[in-house]
């Protein structure tokens, strides 16, 4: 295979939001399109989503665009760009037909519309109660999208380039002109010269102890783009879904509770009453970890070391269970052996999904700063992106609104940008950095494992910067988060050979992941405040005076360096959040 | 608990052929088989090369033959297979590293079956409507991952390659049962070819070895029968 390639788009990633934008950038016949994926594209983290994906189409009761924007507002603590909220809430709409235009096999009403059903933070008539909006199919939305992308893929026969990483991406005179890749059967080191370069990589909660995120989700691009000087926009924003399964973290979706569960201290209170009086168990994601957490202190964890909370559905009638929640079900089976139909779910907050990301316009375009200064040809979406959206907490159901939404409007605008731009010239050294990378960790003297370094900044983020957080562990972390950076450099791998080498990958991507967790501390530290799901103890109030602004996270020679983003605002004055 | 590990390995740029290498550790019972080839990864020996992403059986990487049966690394766990644990790559692809295979046949045969919704009407305002009961029909092929314990569990697929093999078919059902769907003569051509539908002889193991529990079997019997009935 030459090492060389040439195409209008690269899309990297193949998850929702990269095959969504492949899709989009391919119907334009002016351009070729490629998509670069680290994993077989079936095999993305898109696939684990399971609960539905929020669009107001009134099938199951009354709702509109405008109620899910003012939600989506709410949630997100008033970070959230109100514009984008606005564009988003009308256009998942139609993004959602044009899902099951493609096939997909949505579960259905009595009348054989598409099914919805009730999710956190979503509510008629600007909180008043909960509304049906979640449109899912049974408990597996996530694996559906994916495949029926996937399938789409395959009609337009889209190209591929499966297991390749990439590792580095063309920033040359202020424009991007693409990507460095490693082919992960060969070993050899690829360059895609690119007129339009899309990340849509994922996530990165692997920085986490415990998270429902796959092995995969290591913050790739989000660390690679940093490197080069692109900021990181809101990392401190990190979002614990409250049900994880105890000790090991997998999703148990929130569509549990909308289906009816309850969540219940060692005593049986369903303690959400107190915290949320008007929709309880509801309550978006950020408020009710925080309830786990605190009523776990409290002592009013259950089990032996009364350290988790329970997720009740033996109310509900067995058959919804097996009917709409199977899947959640047969985890509890068995990674528990605890039979959700019989017996409440022993469960814990898991690290879940990054707020923050790739700083975007409305349209998807990178930004460099403040002023929203464009980098040309560079766009970024889905996780790994932050338009903002979801502000400092996003709502359950809006992370497949968001591949779906801004993965077309990616492939739209990157397409559209190729169409009239020119191939630039890439320098004869564009490998060298990749190639240095690689030649460390092959060639590191290897006094310091990978395994080590990793389990340990998974454990310190978990104990000094999750649910809670405060002034003395967040600036601990920081010098825990300087430490495993140097110790980084002296790691090694064992298997110095060419063809899946696995081994080296991992120590690869070990080393963004410890750039991700040094952007999420370092703007933890700094935002003096409690916003959405950034919880500080020794400022627990909200701070609109101060702090009503996004963060900015870049990495210089001299070290971290924080500047700000106005939030744009709209018809819906920051409120104090109540539910 | 204490378990010993038996893996067949295969380094293309080391060894002549694949071996058996032994690793015994101590593991909990409630450990993933998927968590202590990732302890023996991490902790004994780097080189040791598998595919894995989820880590809870919905990305469909990790698939291997684990003690006789193929199964999901993830989704199976120590206490269920206890002290001794074998572990070789699915059978039938070829093998490129330890439990790494090439899936590239597999997909092939996927990809051939149109494994996309067809329909050239022109799109409604709204969705497509669909009742329930017709969503039901085809609703346990969705669940397919594409990890191939199902094809590389299947004894003619071993002596035969090229049989398109049960997950395409799986597959072809999704779409064939699907009422919205106009694609299902073109799809049913295409299992009636030499390699396809007709050389399945039951022997059931695709729907032993199927970690989404799709009565894998069931779905290829309804598309025989749906052939005959659309031929007669």
């Amino acid at each position: 295979m030459s090492r060389a390639h040439k195409y209008d788009v690269i899309v990297v990633g193949a998850g929702g939001a990269g095959l969504m934008a492949a899709r989009y950038a391919a119907q334009n016949p002016k351009v070729s399109v490629a998509v670069i994926s680290k994993l077989y594209p079936t095999r993305s983290h898109t696939g684990a989503a399971q609960g539905g994906v929020g669009a107001a189409l009134g099938n199951v009761s009354e709702d509109y665009p405008e109620w899910h924007a003012f939600d989506t507002i709410k949630g997100g603590d008033y970070l959230t760009d109100q514009d984008v909220a606005e564009m988003f809430a009308y256009d998942v709409i139609e993004s959602v037909i044009e899902l099951e235009h493609m096939g997909l096999p949505f579960s259905r009403t009595p009348e054989g519309k598409i099914a919805q059903r009730k999710f956190g933070g979503h509510t008629r008539e600007f909180g008043k109660s909960a509304v049906e909006r979640a449109c899912y199919a049974a408990d597996r939305t996530g694996h559906m999208i994916l495949q029926t992308l996937y399938q789409q893929s395959i009609k337009d026969n889209v190209t591929f380039f499966n297991e390749f990483h990439v590792l580095d991406i063309l920033l040359i005179g202020g424009e991007c002109r693409g990507v460095i890749a490693y082919e992960l059967a060969t070993g050899e080191i690829h360059t895609f010269q690119a007129k339009s370069t899309i990340v849509a990589s994922g996530g990165n909660g692997r920085m986490f102890k415990i998270t429902s995120n796959a092995h995969a989700l290591t913050g790739d691009l989000q660390s690679v783009v940093y490197r080069r000087g692109i900021p990181i926009e809101d990392p401190e924003f990190y979002q614990f879904h409250p049900t994880g399964l105890y000790k090991i973290g997998v999703l148990l979706t929130e569509g549990a509770r909308g289906e009816g569960g309850i969540l219940r201290n060692k005593d049986g209170e369903r303690f959400m009453e107190r915290y949320a009086p008007t929709i309880k168990d509801l309550a978006p994601r950020d408020m009710v970890s925080r309830s786990m957490y605190l009523e776990i202190r409290e002592g009013r964890g259950a089990g032996p070391d009364s350290d988790y909370i329970l997720l009740d559905l033996t109310h509900i009638d067995a058959h919804i269970i097996e009917e709409r929640l199977p899947d959640i079900t047969e985890f509890a089976r068995i990674y528990l052996g605890v039979d959700p139909i019989k017996e409440p779910v022993p469960i814990q907050p898991t690290a879940h999904y990054a707020m923050g990301g790739i700083p975007t316009t409305i349209d998807t375009e990178v930004i460099m700063d403040g002023q929203n200064t464009i980098i040309p040809g560079l766009y970024a979406a889905g996780e790994v992106a932050c338009a903002s959206l979801h502000g400092a907490n996003r709502l359950g159901t809006n992370s497949l609104g968001d591949l779906i939404v801004f993965g077309r409007r990616a492939g739209r605008f990157a397409s559209k940008y190729a169409e009239s731009a020119e191939f630039a010239d890439i320098p004869k050294d564009a490998q060298d950095f990749t190639k240095n990378l690689l030649d460390k960790a092959l060639n590191g003297s290897g006094t310091e494992k990978v395994a080590t370094i990793r389990k340990e900044l998974q454990a310190s983020m978990m104990d000094n910067a999750s649910v809670f957080r405060t002034e003395e562990f967040l600036t601990k972390q920081i010098k825990i988060v300087k430490e495993l950076q140097n110790r980084y450099k002296q790691i090694g791998v064992e298997d110095k050979g060419k063809q899946y080498n696995t081994e080296l990958m991992e120590a690869i991507e070990l080393g963004f992941l410890i750039d991700n967790a040094e952007q999420l501390v370092y703007a933890a530290e700094n935002r003096k405040e409690s916003r959405g799901a950034h919880s500080h103890e020794n400022h627990k109030e909200r701070d609109d005076a101060n702090w009503l602004k996004h963060t900015l996270v870049y990495k210089e020679e001299k070290g971290v360096r924080i500047d700000y983003k106005p939030v744009t605002l709209g018809k819906y004055e920051p409120k104090p959040r109540v539910y | 608990m204490k378990v010993n590990v038996k893996i067949k390995r295969f380094n293309p740029e080391a060894d002549k052929r694949p071996y058996w290498a032994e690793y015994s550790l101590e593991v909990r019972e409630t450990d993933r088989v998927l968590d202590v080839i990732n302890q023996i990864k991490w902790e004994m020996d780097g080189s040791l090369s598998y595919r894995r992403s989820c880590a809870h059986g919905i990305c469909g990487s990790d698939a291997m033959l684990i003690n006789g049966v193929n199964r999901l690394a993830c989704k199976i766990l120590v206490r269920d297979l206890g002290e001794v644990i074998n572990i070789e790559p699915i059978r039938g692809l070829p093998v490129l590293k330890d439990l790494i295979v090439d899936m590239e046949p597999f997909f092939d045969s996927y990809k051939a079956v149109l494994p996309f919704f067809i329909n050239e009407d022109p799109e409604p305002p709204t969705e497509r409507y669909q009742s329930a009961e017709d969503r039901e029909i085809f609703d346990a092929s969705t669940k397919c991952i594409l990890c191939a314990c199902c094809t590389t569990s299947c004894p003619v697929f071993w002596t035969n390659g090229r049989y398109i093999g049960p997950a395409a078919i799986v597959n072809a059902h999704r779409f064939i049962f699907d009422s919205r769907d106009q694609g299902a003569d073109e799809r049913l051509q295409i299992l009636n070819q030499s390699n396809g539908l007709w050389r399945c002889r039951t022997a059931y193991n695709c729907t032993e070895a199927c970690p989404r529990d799709i009565p894998i079997t069931k779905a290829i019997e309804e598309v025989k029968r749906e052939l005959l009935w659309r031929r007669a």
